[in-house]
C-alpha cells in the first residue's frame, strides 16, 4: 500500500462515511486513492467551506466531520473554518496535503508552515514525517478531535508520505500520556452542587453548548426539580424552547426573563457553557448573588471568567444523572411565580409596520416547519432574531457559530447538516452580507441537491453593524450598504440551478415558505425587510445584563404579542 | 530582577513565576507554549529547556511575569496541550533553581587582577579563560546571587555575559 491508501482505508476503518474538500498538487496522491474508495466525497468550492460543513456534520449528528485540503492556500483557506470549530468545541479531522519533506522549510511552490499556523486554532496538529507514523496520528486525532472537549485536529502529510510504501499494521495503539480528560465528576463536588442547589431559593440552571450531548440528562434533571432552564446560543434546543421552564437564550439579546433571572437569582446550575463575555456582559454584575456551580468537561473552563464556589469537572453524561439522584423537587414556587410573570410582561413581538418583519418571516417558517427542522444561521441580525424566533426543540440541531461569530459559516453550515440528517428540512437563516462570503458553495447545494431552505432576511445593509452605528456611533453609518451593489439573489440562485424568488410580502411569503418546505430540494427565499430594524433587547458592549436597552421589547399595548409557546 | 522563586514582585499586579514543564519530544510543543504565555500577556523572561531524567521528555523552565489571577488560568491552559505531561509551579521554599552565568571583565592592571579574582573567589566563581586583558568566569547559583555578581563585576568594566536563565525542581517532602 501507499500512504494515500492507508489514509483513506484508515478514514473507512474510523467510520468516516463522507469527506468535505478540495484537490490540489500536493494532495493528489490522496484523492487518486479516493478515487477508488467507497468513502462519498463532496467537491466543495472554496476550503472554508469544507471546513464549516465537516464542523456542521459533527454538530449535526455527534460524528466526526472530515475535510481534506490541497498545502499552500488550500490548507490556509481551512484556518477560518478550523478557529469556528475550535471556538465552538466541534469535532473535526482536517488532512492536509504539503510539499515533500525534502522540500518543507525551503519556500517551494504552494508551501505554507500550516503546522505552525494552525496550531493556535487546533485542539491539536500533527506533520507526518514518515509513512509508518500514520496508523498511530490518525487514531490519535479522531480520539482527540471526539473526546473530552471536542475539538478540531489538523493532520498535515507531506507528499512524499504519501506516496511511501507500507506495508505494516493498520491497527495502532494511541500513545498520549499527557492526555487524559476528566469523564467522571468527583463525589464529593457532585453532593456539594446538590446541597447548594437544595438551599437555593432562586436557582436557575444554564445549559451551554455542553448541553448538545444531553437533553434527556437536562429534561430529567428539570422535571425532577422544577428548576427554570436558560439555553444558550450554543445551547439551543437542549431543553424544549416551548417548556414552561424555560426562559430562552441570556445575554447580549437575550429574552428579558433569561437576564432578569440571572440578575436576581441566588444560584446558577451551569452545564457545558463557558460564561462567555456575550452571554455575562459585565462581569462585576453578572449574577451578583449567586453561588456558582460550574459543571464543565474542562477544568480550565472553571473560574476563568465566573468564578465557580461549587466546581464540578466532568462529563455532563455522567455529572448530570448523578446530581439528579441527589435532588427531589425543589421548594421555589415563588420563584417560579415571579419567572412566569417576567415571562407573561415580556414575550418575544414586534410590530408589523412594514410589509415584511424579520420576525414575522421566522414565525412563518416555525409554522410550516412546525418546529421540526434542523436550523443554520450566518452571522448578524438575522441570526439573533432566528435565537430567539426559531429555536429548535431538538438537540444538535440549531447550527451556528457562536464563539468565533464566522459570517460565512451558514450556508456551509446548512450542507453539512443536512447530509449528517438525511431526510430532515434544514432552514438556513441568512443575511445578505453573510450568505456572500461563501455563495460559492450554492454549487455545492445544487449538486448534491439537499432539502435547504435559504431564507434570506434581506435588509440590505450589514445590519449588525448598522445597529451599533446607529445607537453607539451617532448614526455616522461608516460602510455597511449593501442594496446598492447586492446581486438579484433569486437569479442568482437560478445561475446555480437553484430556484429563487425574491419576496416583497406577506401573502407570497406564506405560500413560498410552504412551497419550500414541501419542495424537499434547494429553494432561496430572498425577503426584503426593513433595513433600520432593531434586535431588542440588547445589552451594550461593557454593560450588565441588568442595563437591557428594551426598545421594541417594551411592554406596551400597541404591538402585537408573538407567544414563544407552540 | 530579584527575589525568589513565584515570589516577588515587580511594583505593579505583575509576580513573577517559575513554572517548571515536562513535555513530550515533539516539535512544535515550545512554539505552542511560548503562543499562550504570549497570548494571555505573559512576558517570558527566561527559557531553558533540556532532557529530563526520562527519555523522549524534556523539562523545561519558565520565568515569567505576568497578574496572579491569570497565571492559573495560563496553568490550566498548559495542562491541556496534548504534548504537556505536567507543570508545577515552583512557589518560594518548595523548590530549587539554578542559574549559569558566563561572564567576560575587562582586566586593565595587575592590582585590578587581583581584587577580581578575590571577588570571584567569594562567589565561587570558576576561571574559564585567562587572558592579558579580560577574564572569563562561570557563576551557578541563585538568581540573587547572580545580580549581586554582576553588580561587583561592574565597576571593572563587563565586556559580555550569557545567563542561562533558572532551571528549578521541587524539593522533596520530609520525612
Ligand atoms: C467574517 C466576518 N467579518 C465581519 C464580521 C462582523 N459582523 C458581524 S455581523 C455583521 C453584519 C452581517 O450582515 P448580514 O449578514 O447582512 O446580517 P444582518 O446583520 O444584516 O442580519 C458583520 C459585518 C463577522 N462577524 N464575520
Ligand atoms: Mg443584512
Amino acid at each position: 500500500m501507499t500512504g494515500s491508501e492507508v489514509v483513506m482505508k484508515l478514514l473507512e476503518r474510523h467510520g468516516v462515511e463522507v469527506i468535505f474538500g478540495h484537490p490540489g498538487g500536493a494532495i493528489m496522491p490522496i484523492y487518486d486513492a479516493l478515487y477508488d474508495s467507497p468513502i462519498k466525497h463532496v467537491l466543495v468550492r472554496h476550503e472554508q467551506g469544507g471546513a464549516h460543513m465537516a464542523d456542521a456534520y459533527y454538530r449535526a449528528s455527534g460524528k466526526v466531520g472530515v475535510c481534506f485540503a490541497t498545502s499552500g492556500p488550500g490548507a490556509t483557506n481551512l484556518v477560518t473554518g478550523l478557529a469556528t470549530a475550535m471556538m465552538d468545541s466541534s469535532a473535526v479531522v482536517a488532512i492536509t496535503g504539503n510539499v515533500a519533506s525534502g522540500l518543507i522549510g525551503t519556500d517551494a511552490f504552494q508551501e505554507a508552515d500550516v503546522y505552525g499556523i494552525t496550531g493556535p486554532v487546533t485542539k491539536h496538529n500533527y506533520l507526518v514525517k514518515r509513512v509508518e507514523e500514520l496508523p498511530q496520528v490518525l487514531a490519535e486525532a479522531f480520539h482527540i478531535a471526539s473526546t473530552g472537549r471536542p475539538g478540531p485536529v489538523l493532520v498535515d502529510v507531506p507528499k512524499d508520505v504519501q506516496l511511501a510504501k507500507y506495508d505494516g499494521p493498520l491497527d495502532s495503539e494511541i500513545d498520549l500520556p499527557g492526555y487524559k480528560p476528566t469523564i467522571v465528576g468527583h463525589a464529593g463536588q457532585i453532593r456539594k452542587a446538590a446541597e447548594a442547589v437544595r438551599a437555593a431559593k432562586r436557582p436557575v440552571m444554564i445549559v451551554g453548548g455542553g448541553g448538545q450531548v444531553v437533553p434527556r440528562e437536562v429534561a430529567e434533571l428539570v422535571e425532577r426539580t422544577g428548576i427554570p432552564v436558560i439555553t444558550t446560543l450554543m445551547g439551543i434546543g437542549a431543553y424544549p424552547p416551548a417548556a414552561e421552564e424555560s426562559l430562552g437564550m441570556p445575554g447580549m439579546h437575550g429574552t428579558v426573563s433569561a437576564n432578569k433571572a440571572i440578575s436576581h437569582c441566588d444560584l446558577i446550575l451551569g452545564a457545558g457553557l463557558r460564561f462567555d463575555d456575550r452571554v455575562t456582559g459585565k462581569i462585576s454584575r453578572f449574577a451578583p448573588n449567586a453561588t456558582v456551580v460550574h459543571i464543565d468537561i474542562d477544568p480550565a473552563e472553571i473560574s476563568k471568567l465566573v468564578k465557580a464556589h461549587v466546581p464540578v469537572v466532568g462529563d455532563l453524561r455522567d455529572v448530570l444523572p448523578r446530581l439528579t439522584q441527589e435532588l427531589g423537587p425543589l421548594d421555589i414556587g415563588e420563584w417560579r411565580e415571579t419567572l412566569a410573570g417576567w415571562k407573561a410582561t415580556y414575550p418575544e413581538k414586534y410590530t408589523l409596520d412594514k410589509p415584511l418583519v424579520s420576525q414575522e418571516i421566522l414565525a412563518m417558517l416555525r409554522e410550516a416547519t412546525a418546529g421540526e427542522c434542523v436550523v443554520a444561521t450566518e452571522v448578524g441580525q438575522h441570526q439573533m432574531f432566528a435565537a430567539r424566533m426559531l429555536p429548535t426543540t431538538k438537540a444538535r440541531s440549531f447550527i451556528t457559530s457562536g464563539g468565533l461569530g464566522t459570517m460565512g459559516f451558514g450556508l456551509p453550515a446548512a450542507i453539512g447538516a443536512a447530509i449528517a440528517r438525511k431526510g430532515e428540512t434544514v432552514v438556513l437563516v441568512a443575511g445578505d452580507g453573510s450568505l456572500q462570503m461563501n455563495i460559492q458553495e450554492l454549487a455545492t447545494l445544487y449538486k448534491e441537491n439537499l432539502p435547504v431552505v435559504i431564507a434570506i432576511l434581506n435588509n440590505g445593509v450589514l445590519g449588525m453593524v448598522r445597529q451599533w452605528q446607529e445607537l453607539f456611533h451617532a448614526q455616522r453609518y461608516s460602510e455597511i450598504y449593501l442594496a446598492d451593489s447586492n446581486p438579484d439573489f433569486a437569479k442568482l440562485a437560478e445561475a446555480y440551478g437553484i430556484e429563487g424568488h425574491n419576496i416583497h410580502d406577506r401573502e407570497t411569503a406564506k405560500s413560498a415558505i410552504r412551497a419550500a418546505v414541501a419542495a424537499k430540494k434547494p429553494v432561496l427565499l430572498n425577503f426584503f425587510v426593513y433595513e433600520a430594524e432593531k434586535v431588542f433587547p440588547m445589552v451594550p458592549a461593557g454593560a450588565g445584563v441588568d442595563e437591557m436597552i428594551l426598545g421594541d421589547q417594551e411592554p406596551d399595548a400597541h404591538r402585537v404579542p408573538e407567544p414563544v409557546a407552540r | 530582577m530579584s527575589g525568589a522563586a513565584g515570589g516577588s514582585t515587580d511594583g505593579s499586579r505583575n509576580k513573577r513565576h517559575v513554572l517548571s514543564v515536562a513535555v513530550r519530544d515533539k516539535p512544535g510543543v515550545l512554539v505552542r507554549i511560548a503562543g499562550l504565555f504570549a497570548r494571555r500577556g505573559f512576558n517570558i523572561e527566561s527559557l531553558s529547556v533540556a532532557q529530563s531524567e526520562r527519555p523522549g521528555v524534556s523539562r523545561t523552565t519558565f520565568v515569567v511575569s505576568g497578574a496572579d489571577d491569570t497565571i492559573e488560568q495560563v496553568e490550566k491552559q498548559l495542562q491541556k496541550l496534548i504534548d504537556v505531561l505536567t507543570v508545577v509551579n515552583h512557589t518560594a521554599g518548595r523548590s530549587v533553581d539554578r542559574e549559569l552565568m558566563l561572564l567576560k571583565v575587562a582586566v586593565r592592571n595587575p592590582d585590578e587582577r587581583v581584587e577580581i579574582r578575590q571577588i570571584a573567589q567569594d562567589f565561587r566563581a570558576r576561571i574559564l579563560d585567562v587572558a592579558r586583558t579580560a577574564l572569563v568566569f562561570e557563576v551557578t547559583g541563585d538568581e540573587r546571587k547572580m545580580d549581586a555578581f554582576i553588580e561587583q563585576m561592574r565597576p571593572f568594566g563587563i565586556v559580555e555575559l550569557i545567563r542561562t536563565g533558572r532551571i528549578a525542581l521541587e524539593r522533596t517532602a520530609a520525612g
